[in-house]
């Protein structure tokens, strides 16, 4: 059975700047364990899931999104 | 041009007037040194994801400033760390980020404007192909047969 292609959901979005404030967004690749989600999972490309994670570390600082899980 | 965006989480404790007056106080220390406020950002009273200082909630501001001195910015850092109503702070310069972004859209733009420039380009092959097929195929014989002949010669040459 083939599997559906992944694509990087930020080059389809045109997302060029990830804000550490968009905690809708970021949410997305945070599971339930609060661990960013890896990219062999999420397909999204090295660039944006560089950017990725920078942003999700900033908003964890400021408690928007936790650092472990409930 | 540099672009601070200074996030800061007020206590929940605090009354509705005194997040305005703290609000006030710290913009105000940005101006006093030169900062220039674009943006004023309130989210108001937000969940935590979890808690900072025992508080549960806390309420967003955030500040956009433009070209302060770096003194603006140490001395509000100064002051968010001495306030006792300010449980968590960060501020990140965001000009050099935005303009990468502005970049990538340029980039974009200029790919997409060649890919259709190609699309044009072979659109217009085809119909000039099309407009001199008819001529030919009246000239040639049934296509068939020279791909026999190819295909024998290659059988001889196996």
């Amino acid at each position: 059975m083939a599997r559906r292609r992944k694509f990087c959901k930020f080059c389809a979005e045109k997302i060029d700047y990830i804000d550490y404030k968009d905690v809708k967004t970021l949410g997305q690749f945070i599971p339930e364990r609060a661990k960013i989600l890896p990219r062999r999972i999420s397909g999204v490309c090295a660039t944006h899931q560089r950017k990725l994670g920078l942003a999700i570390r900033r908003a964890r600082h400021l408690a928007l999104l936790p650092y472990a899980g409930s | 041009m540099r672009r601070y965006e200074v996030t800061c989480v007020l206590a929940p404790t605090l009354s509705p007037e005194e997040v305005e007056q703290a609000i006030e106080n710290f913009k105000q220390a940005g101006e006093e040194r030169g900062a220039t406020l674009v943006d004023l950002d309130n989210w108001g009273k937000r969940r935590l994801a979890f808690p900072v200082k025992k508080h549960t909630e806390g309420y967003y501001v955030v500040y956009t400033f433009e070209e302060p001195a770096a003194q603006a910015i140490a001395e509000l850092e100064r002051r968010f760390k001495v306030a006792d109503q300010v449980i968590r702070f960060l501020t990140v310069r965001v000009d050099e980020d935005l303009k990468r972004a502005e970049k990538f859209k340029e980039k974009r733009g200029v790919k997409k404007s060649k890919r259709e420039d190609r699309r044009t380009a072979r659109a217009q092959a085809e119909s000039e192909a099309v407009a001199s097929q008819p001529a030919q195929a009246e000239q040639a014989p049934a296509p068939a047969a020279p791909t026999a002949e190819a295909a024998s010669k290659e059988a001889s040459d196996g």
